[in-house]
C-alpha cells in the first residue's frame, strides 16, 4: 500500500511596517529554499501575486504596526493562519519605527511633508486611498494573539530555517542560545 | 572547616557575613542578577537573584549565608519569574537594541538571552525620557534606564561625588542628575568615575565610540552572562 501523498503545509508572509529586512534575511536560507519548496506552498507573500490570504498552517509577519491598512492585513492573517509569528523586532516590540512613539503624529507629518527645507508649501497627503498612520507604532500582539516569537533585527536565516523546520516536523520551536538576538 | 549551604543540590562555602549571592558567585555558581555588584552593597531592586531557601523566595543579594540552608536557584518556577521579570524590564524602558551602542555588551539584554526570553510579552509603555547630551564626553539615555543604582552608588560611595539620585516614585522612578540643572554637564562627571564605567544597560554612554567592536567579539558575543559568574563586566578601561 502506498503511504498517502504528504500535504505540503500552506505558508503566507507579509511586511507591515517592516523593512523587508526579515524577507531578505528569510531568503539568506539559500538552496534551502528548494527543500523548503518540496514541504511548503506558498499563500499571499511579498514573494507571490496572491492579494489575500486563505486558509494557511502558518503566517509570518514582519514589523509592526504603523497604519490602518496593517491592522487590517495583520486580522486577515489571524484569520486565515493557524499559527502566526511575529518574526523580528518590529512585530515584537515596534522596533526602530517605534522610536517616532514619543514624538506627535501631526509634527512628524508636518515636519516631513510641510516645513522640512525644499518644500515649498507643501500639503500633508489627504486621498482616502492613503491608509491613515496610527498615532503610535504598535508590536503586533498588542492588536491579535501571536503564537511564536522569532526575535532579531533581522533573524538570522538560519534562525527562521530553525523555526520553520521544527514546525514542518511538527515540533515546538526551539530556539538555542547562539541563535538568539535583539540586534 | 568552613561553613557551607547547597545551591541546587551543590555545597558552597562562605565566610560569615557573606551574602548567598555572593558565596556562590565565587564558588563559580550562577545566579541571574543585574542590581547586584560584587563592590557594592546590596540594593535589591531587581529581584532577579530570587531563590528559594527552606522553601521560600527571598532575594539572594540581600539574604546572608547560614550553615546548612538549602537554596534553590536554577528552577523552572525561579527562571519564569525572572524571565517575567525580565520581560518587565524590556516593556517599562525603550529597548530598541538594533540601534542601541551598548548591544552585546549589555547585562540586561545577555541576562534575557540566558532566560530565554524570545518576547518582552507585555504592552510597552514607550517612555519619553530626553537624552542629555550636555556633558562633553558622556551622554545619558534616560529611557534605557532599568534603576539598578549602580551608578547613585558608583558616585557616592566611591567616587564621592553624588552625580546621580533616583528621583519620583512608583512608575516615575526615575534616574535624575544631582545639578540645579539637571545637566551632567553641571556636575563634577568625568571619564575616571567609577559611575562612568559601572552602568549594565546603555543609559551612561562615552560619546564618539559607539560600534567600535565587531559584531561578534563583543562582551556577550563571545561569552553568555553564566559565564561572567565571577563578576558582573570587569570595569572597561577607556
Amino acid at each position: 500500500m502506498n503511504a498517502p501523498e504528504k500535504k505540503k503545509l500552506k505558508v503566507a508572509t507579509t511586511s507591515l511596517a517592516g523593512c523587508f529586512g526579515c524577507h531578505m534575511s528569510f531568503l539568506d536560507i539559500d538552496e534551502r529554499l528548494f527543500d523548503l519548496v518540496e514541504l511548503v506552498e506558498f499563500d499571499r507573500s511579498p514573494l507571490t501575486d496572491i492579494k489575500h490570504a486563505g486558509k494557511c498552517d502558518i503566517g509570518l509577519i514582519e514589523g509592526g504596526l504603523c497604519n490602518a491598512e496593517n491592522v487590517h492585513v495583520l486580522r486577515e492573517f489571524r484569520q486565515q493562519c493557524d499559527i502566526l509569528i511575529a518574526v523580528g523586532a518590529c512585530a515584537i516590540n515596534g522596533g526602530l519605527p517605534a522610536q517616532r512613539n514619543p514624538l506627535s503624529l501631526p509634527m512628524i507629518l508636518e515636519e516631513v511633508y510641510h516645513t522640512s527645507p525644499g518644500l515649498h508649501n507643501g500639503l500633508i497627503p489627504n486621498d482616502p486611498e492613503l491608509p491613515l498612520p496610527l498615532d503610535k507604532v504598535h508590536p503586533i500582539h498588542e492588536v491579535v494573539k501571536v503564537d511564536y516569537f522569532m526575535p532579531g533585527c533581522p533573524p538570522s536565516g538560519d534562525t527562521i530555517w530553525k523555526v520553520l523546520t521544527d514546525l514542518l516536523a511538527g515540533k515546538e520551536p526551539n530556539l538555542p542560545h547562539e541563535l538568539l538576538h535583539y540586534d | 572547616m568552613s561553613k557551607t549551604f547547597t545551591l541546587d543540590g551543590k555545597e558552597i562555602p562562605f565566610e560569615d557575613g557573606q551574602t548567598v549571592i555572593q558565596a556562590a558567585l565565587d564558588a563559580g555558581a550562577y545566579i541571574p542578577h543585574l542590581c547586584h555588584h560584587p563592590e557594592f552593597p546590596p540594593s535589591g531592586s531587581c529581584k532577579l537573584c530570587t531563590v528559594k531557601i527552606d522553601g521560600r523566595q527571598t532575594a539572594s543579594c540581600t539574604r546572608r549565608a547560614e550553615a546548612g540552608m538549602t537554596v534553590e536557584s536554577d528552577t523552572q518556577e525561579l527562571n519564569d519569574e525572572r524571565r517575567s521579570l525580565t520581560q518587565m524590564l524590556f516593556v517599562e524602558g525603550n529597548h530598541f537594541c538594533p540601534s542601541c551602542e551598548k548591544s552585546g555588551d549589555c547585562q540586561l539584554q545577555a541576562t534575557a538571552y540566558q532566560l530565554h526570553m524570545l518576547t518582552p510579552h507585555y504592552d510597552h509603555f514607550f517612555p519619553n525620557r530626553p537624552v542629555d547630551a550636555s556633558h562633553p564626553d558622556y551622554l545619558l539615555e534616560f529611557n534605557r534606564c532599568i534603576l539598578c543604582s549602580l551608578c547613585v552608588r558608583a558616585s557616592r560611595d566611591v567616587d564621592g561625588k553624588n552625580v546621580f539620585a533616583l528621583g519620583g516614585r512608583g512608575i516615575g522612578t526615575h534616574l535624575t542628575v544631582n545639578a540645579a540643572s539637571h545637566r551632567l554637564a553641571d556636575t563634577d562627571f568625568s571619564a575616571d568615575d567609577m559611575a562612568a564605567k559601572v552602568c549594565p544597560v546603555g543609559v551612561i554612554l562615552k560619546k564618539r565610540v559607539g560600534f567600535a567592536v565587531p559584531i561578534g567579539q563583543r562582551t556577550f558575543d563571545k561569552k553568555p552572562a553564566a559565564d561572567y559568574v565571577d563578576s558582573r563586566l570587569p570595569a572597561k578601561e577607556d
